[in-house]
């Protein structure tokens, strides 16, 4: 077995904010009736069903609301197959999906009292009403991201592997010194 | 540019994160159906000049279709509502009715 | 002739002088002028030639609005035509050049047309070299061109050093404007605990007021200024934004503002301009007015300026545009200028009032100022050529053919009274109200813009309002011409619209010629176009165009306000977006290796795939050769990661695809493959790919490269729109797979010698089976499906291993000569199996039954997308045209695209044709030319010759045969 390589492969950048590739990450979309998803989360990752655009984070990972009918679950790259397949067992006959996507896509952490003066160049999104847990899907300049606040000034980001350099341009370029902006304080 | 409130994931945002998807509450017509009721399910357009219901897709975000009023004159809009209905809320029709009494109805 | 005063200038530190040059000249300036004070200050009041006439022109404004004075800033990748003198703020080392004169601007052979003036009337060019058509193109234009316009380009090679951004911020209150009103506006929202943005267009906040020493709250206005200001900007909810203009208001509250950060410091590490993308709750408009100048005679020339322009110079800058300046007036405020001007010393000959009489408290202290007032007056014309000599004065009522007295002056300060900028307010729909008192356009508080809750959200406060402070002053006199009859010789020198060079004369001359609409006068004379979008001469020019017609200025009402407010970059505009990072660029996750082996790229939507791999000293077109060649002999690969795979999974699954696809396939067997068709409701095909069923519910369906997203898209479209009962989930898988096509004759070897735990003979693999399992270490999914005619496999494994088994396969595969193929062999592959390719026999108006593909529609199925679109009478025509494949005589290769033309014209006057080349390849398995095509019914034409149209203009004759060119029978994919 190789090792999966990240499309980022461990990139890192400096700048008004601090850019870091997450590395191969664990990703499970699960597709069904929430309150149904909640429950096998709950019996096989110790993991809560997540509010209205919230992510709950617990001692095996981490579970984002996408939609009403699509959670995502974020965990340790080598451990996704093994948990898509207890959640799998879990569902049971149940009318829901299970799929592993932790190749598909690539997560980038933003960190910095700045984050949100950069992320805010290249997303339509008030960052302003932005609390610590909460998930927002939106794009990120020409593509589709989601990014979720993970403290004050920690930040993650997902997008589609084929475009992980694409976003990753874009945001070290709309970071690099001189752009300061002021207008999050 | 327009902001929408997508009534699936409860995010305005502006228009650039959903795709327009024309004219709402058309019924489909397959086959067995007369040329007539054929070619009003897939070309007569309403095209209004006031009202209109119209589909969105939240494109960039949840990913979710809904419907949406929205006056094709002044840009108001009216509200939205979930894709799976065939006709709009009775309350959203008449909210639309005290905003423009002279609209015809659903 | 303008100079420096000795003294004062609010804004100049003249402990910090800074040198620029000017057309190559060095002159000198101080920290805090604009360039058009420092030019003013080192005594150059020429700064340009006009747009038609070549006339000499200088500075008339000290703001946005300027008009004329225009220069080249910078040099190579720092060079920006039309820059406003006004609106530059002076840095060391700045370079300016002016525009629009040849040699030079001292010496302009240009200005002849200045001579000529009689013969270039409104509409001349329309009217003159309408005819003969092709000397438009050729001769007039490139002519026209040359002598007339604004500044030159930047040089095609260049490429801008600088760099952009933009933001998206969100407020509760957007103010424009930080004048009096603005800060009074923001200060207030702000205490009220809104989000507010405050934006000032230039580098300093208060507007008129601290130029014109008024009082606020019982506070000087500059202490006032700088207090609110500061109170603004330390407070948390609000944003304050200097040299940042709201360049437009769009619907719902959007705008967009233009932050200049580093146009005053080039070079500085800093994005040079930062385009704002706002949503504002409310957006207050307090955008001030703008002066209007007076139409008369010669009022173009340089040193006649807008009489509040002179009062910043001085208060600003302490920069005198003369050594005896007059002013000429139809109101009091203009009498502000010539007490500001006598202060410091300069001379002012008289006040022109063009009022009978001139009663109010300003002209009463410009009088005990020993400021000679001549009232009931008008300029009849400015004396000069390049400069202010003098002003002739004569009766305000009168066709000025009496000269009562010659002023002797240098420079000229002339007032018609202001206009509210009300653009903010107009971009989006806000209406406005005509204002006789004032004689201007002001915000109709009952018809605003409306907002996505069906209200106003535009508000104009201050001067943007109408409320010009004019409170104690006498009324003043609306003046659109001087004197009031003017004389055609004189109304023919009198400038609307300098930037253009139209006159009053022009605009009279479009209504007698039936232009009754102002949209139409100004395109016909070009009134209020470019750059300065008619900032100075709207008014006038519709107040003329309403004399002209005999109506009220309300009955022709004004040109639509378009935004941009001041023209912005272009940089801003693409923000970030260019260079790498212009669109996404979307890789596989081989995406490296190609670039390492020097593929030559093929876009594929925002995909980049390799085209071919071209060796040493090898084209393309042998590139394409070998690999076709090397892959049929023994082994190819290709990145097929693009592919669309989408999972579909849940107990209505079946049902969903039987709906979707043309074929079933709900009877598909788990472990089974099969190609399908998806059409839209029209019945025209819209993509195609193998469906493989990999489970009891769950089924995965291959996309085109290009129609994923869009496949996706449509999928759930019909689940959550129509059959939002049916139980389905629809995944989209296709960047969690990398896919390799492993190809040729030794395919399975190569497969073999990777190791794993599938059996990959031909016996427990036949040909459309799929299997999972590992291969050498890697879990993957095979699929034995082919798009060659070749033995082949399709390997999906996890995205992140994608590079890993590419690598391998190449080891593997290295002993055959393996070939890693790229897009242009797939195709010649594909077409020399007759088999189609969605975009290339599709267009979007084929049904499948014109490509041979009867086959893959269900007969059975009472419903699937598209299945009564093809129901149509023109559909089930013997009529169309259908695919068949052609060899062409010679050998040669059709052009694409190629028609086969028929004799006579169809209805719409072309060429009749009865087909048209689909595809067309070299192929080298043949050795010759081969081709597919859509012809008349094609099918039923095997063997016939049929000529297709050359580029050269001749014909090709072809031979049209059966589409599938190799191995019709299937056997060597079937090994």
């Amino acid at each position: 077995m190789s090792e999966a390589v990240s499309a980022l492969a461990g990139a890192r950048a400096s700048g008004l904010v601090e850019l870091a590739d997450a590395g191969a990450t664990g990703m499970i979309t699960l597709r069904g009736e929430l309150s149904l998803l909640g429950g096998a989360l709950q019996s096989v990752l110790g993991l809560g069903l997540p509010g209205l655009r919230q992510v709950v984070t617990g001692e095996k990972g981490q579970v984002l609301w996408m939609s009403p009918d699509e959670l995502l679950v974020i965990l340790p790259y080598a451990e996704a197959t093994a948990a898509a397949a207890a959640l799998t067992a879990a569902l049971g006959d149940a009318f829901a999906t299970v799929a592993v996507v932790s190749d598909a896509r690539a997560m980038i952490r933003v960190s910095g009292a700045q984050a949100r003066d950069v992320l805010a160049k290249l997303m339509p999104v008030d960052f302003a009403d932005f609390p610590v847990g909460s998930v927002r899907r939106s794009r990120a300049a020409q593509v589709a991201a989601a990014l979720w606040r993970v403290s004050d000034s920690d930040w993650s980001l997902i997008c589609f592997r084929s475009v992980a350099g694409y976003v990753w341009e874009g945001l070290a370029t709309v970071a690099q010194p001189g752009g300061e902006v002021g207008l999050y304080r | 540019m327009l902001l929408l409130s997508c009534p699936c994931c409860g995010v305005t945002a502006e228009e650039t994160e959903f795709a327009n998807g024309g004219e709402a509450h058309l019924k489909r017509f397959g086959p067995g159906s007369t040329d007539a009721e054929y070619e009003a399910y897939m070309f007569a357009r309403k095209n209004p000049r006031g009202v209109h219901f119209e589909r969105w897709r939240h494109a960039y975000g949840c990913g979710k279709w809904f419907l949406m009023a929205r006056d094709t004159m002044t840009l108001e809009v009216y509200g939205t509502y979930k894709a799976q209905t065939s006709a709009p809320p009775e309350e959203l029709q008449a909210h639309i009715k005290a905003r423009r009494p002279e609209w015809e109805g659903f | 002739m303008s100079h420096r005063l000795g003294t004062g200038g609010r804004l100049i530190d003249r402990a910090r002088p800074m040198d620029f040059t000017f057309n190559g000249k060095t002159m000198r300036g101080y920290a805090g002028d604009t360039l058009a004070a420092a030019l003013l200050g080192a005594g150059q009041t020429l700064v340009g030639r006009s747009f038609k006439y070549h006339r000499p022109r200088g500075i008339m404004a000290s703001g946005a609005e300027e008009p004329n004075a225009l220069v080249g800033l910078g040099e190579g990748q720092r060079y920006e035509p039309n820059q406003r003198v006004t609106t530059t703020e002076l840095f060391p080392g700045l370079k300016a050049t002016s525009q629009n004169h040849w040699p030079s601007l001292e010496f302009d052979v240009g200005a002849i047309n200045a001579k000529l003036w009689r013969f270039f009337p409104a509409g001349f060019y329309y009217k003159t070299f309408i005819a003969p058509r092709p000397f438009w193109k050729h001769l007039y234009e490139p002519i026209i061109r040359r002598s007339a316009g604004l500044g030159r380009a930047p040089d095609a090679e260049t490429h801008d050093a600088d760099r952009y951004e933009q933001i998206y911020a969100f407020c509760d209150v957007l103010v424009a404007g930080g004048g009096i009103a603005g800060l009074k506006a923001a200060r207030e929202a702000a205490e009220a605990g809104k989000r507010v943005i405050l934006t000032e267009q230039n580098a300093h906040f208060g507007g008129r007021a601290v130029v014109d020493g008024i009082e606020v709250d019982g506070q000087a206005a500059g202490a006032w200024v700088s207090a609110q200001v500061a109170a603004l900007s330390a407070m948390a909810n609000v944003t304050v934004l200097a040299r940042t203009m709201v360049s437009g208001v769009y619907d719902h509250g959007y705008a967009l503002a233009y932050q200049r950060i580093a146009d005053h410091t080039p070079g500085a590490e800093k994005p040079r301009h930062r385009l704002w993308r706002i949503r504002a709750g409310q957006i207050v408009a307090a955008t001030g007015a703008i002066e209007r100048p007076l139409s008369f005679a010669g009022n173009d020339l340089p040193g006649v300026m807008l009489a509040s322009a002179v009062r910043d110079y001085v208060v600003n800058w302490a920069v005198s545009p003369g050594k005896a300046v007059a002013v000429v007036t139809n109101n009091d405020d203009a009498y502000r200028t010539a007490l500001a001007l006598h202060s410091v010393g300069v001379k002012v000959p008289a006040v022109i009032d063009a009022r009978r009489e001139a009663t109010g408290d300003l002209p009463a202290r410009a009088r005990a100022a020993g400021i000679r007032v001549i009232e009931d007056a008008a300029v009849r014309h400015v004396e000069g050529g390049k400069a202010v000599t003098g002003v002739a004065i004569c009766r305000f009522n009168s066709d000025g053919g009496a000269v009562i007295e010659t002023l002797a002056c240098d420079a000229l300060a002339m007032s018609g009274g202001w206009s509210p900028v009300v653009h903010l307010w107009s971009h989006c729909g806000g209406k406005l109200l005509w204002n006789e008192a004032g004689a201007f356009f002001r915000p109709d508080p009952q018809r605003p813009p409306l907002g996505a809750d069906g209200k106003g959200f535009v508000t104009c406060v201050g001067a943007a309002n109408g409320d010009l402070g004019t409170e104690g002053e006498a009324p003043m006199l609306p003046v659109w011409l001087m004197p009031a009859q003017a004389s055609y010789d004189l109304r023919a020198k009198a400038w609307l619209d300098p930037q253009n060079d139209v006159k009053v004369s022009d605009v009279q001359l479009a209504a007698q010629e039936g232009y009754a609409s102002v949209e139409h006068t100004k395109r016909y004379t070009t009134l209020g176009m470019a750059t300065d979008q008619g900032k100075l001469s709207n008014i006038n020019g519709l107040a003329i165009l309403s004399d002209a017609l005999g109506q009220p200025i309300p009955q022709t009402g004004t040109t639509t306000f378009r935004p941009p407010y001041t023209p912005i970059s272009l940089g801003a505009i693409a923000g970030e977006a260019r260079g790498g990072i212009f669109q996404p660029l979307r890789k596989t996750p081989m995406y490296d290796w190609h670039l390492a082996r020097g593929a030559h790229w093929e876009p594929v939507g925002h995909w980049r795939r390799p085209y071919c791999y071209p060796q040493a000293g090898e084209s393309h077109a042998q590139a394409v050769n070998r690999e076709i060649t090397q892959t049929r002999k023994a082994v190819g690969i290709l990145d097929a990661s693009t592919l669309g795979k989408l999972v579909v999974k849940g107990p209505d699954a079946g049902r969903f695809l039987d709906m979707l696809y043309t074929n079933v396939m709900s009877s598909l067997k788990v472990g089974k493959c099969r190609y399908g068709l998806m059409c839209n409701e029209n019945g025209f095909l819209s993509d195609d790919g193998v469906v493989a069923r990999l489970s009891e519910d769950t089924w995965l369906c291959h996309t085109t490269s290009g129609g994923a997203d869009r496949i996706h898209g449509w999928m759930e479209d019909w689940l959550q729109c129509e059959w939002w009962d049916w139980k389905v989930h629809v995944v989209n898988l296709t960047e969690q797979f990398a896919q390799i096509a492993v190809v040729g004759p030794k395919a399975r070897t190569v497969l073999e010698k990777l190791g794993g735990d599938m059996d990959l003979s031909a016996e427990a693999f036949p040909f459309m089976d799929w299997k999972e399992g590992h291969l050498g270490g890697i879990p993957a999914r095979i699929f034995r499906i082919s798009f060659s005619g070749e033995l082949s496999y399709e390997v999906a494994v996890p995205a992140g291993q994608g590079l890993a088994l590419w690598e391998r396969l190449m080891e593997a595969g290295a002993e055959f000569g393996v070939a890693p193929y790229g897009t242009e062999a797939l195709h010649v592959m594909r077409a020399e199996k007759g088999f189609i390719m969605i975009g290339d026999e599709t267009d979007g108006t084929v049904i499948p039954q014109d490509l041979g593909l009867s086959w893959a529609i269900s007969k059975k199925k009472s419903d699937f997308l598209g299945k009564r679109g093809m129901e149509r009478e023109a559909m089930v025509s013997a009529d169309r045209w259908q695919l068949v494949g052609l060899e062409t005589l010679d050998g040669s290769v059709l052009p694409d695209g190629a028609l086969a033309p028929l004799p006579g014209k169809n209805d719409n006057g072309q060429q009749e044709t009865q087909g048209r080349v689909t595809s067309t390849y070299y192929s080298p398995t043949l050795g010759k030319g081969i081709a597919m095509a859509l012809l008349h019914k094609g099918p039923e034409r095997m063997g016939e010759t049929v000529e297709f149209q050359n580029a050269s203009g001749g014909t090709v004759a072809a031979r049209v045969v059966d589409p599938c060119f190799y191995d019709k029978a299937g056997e060597k994919q079937n090994v």
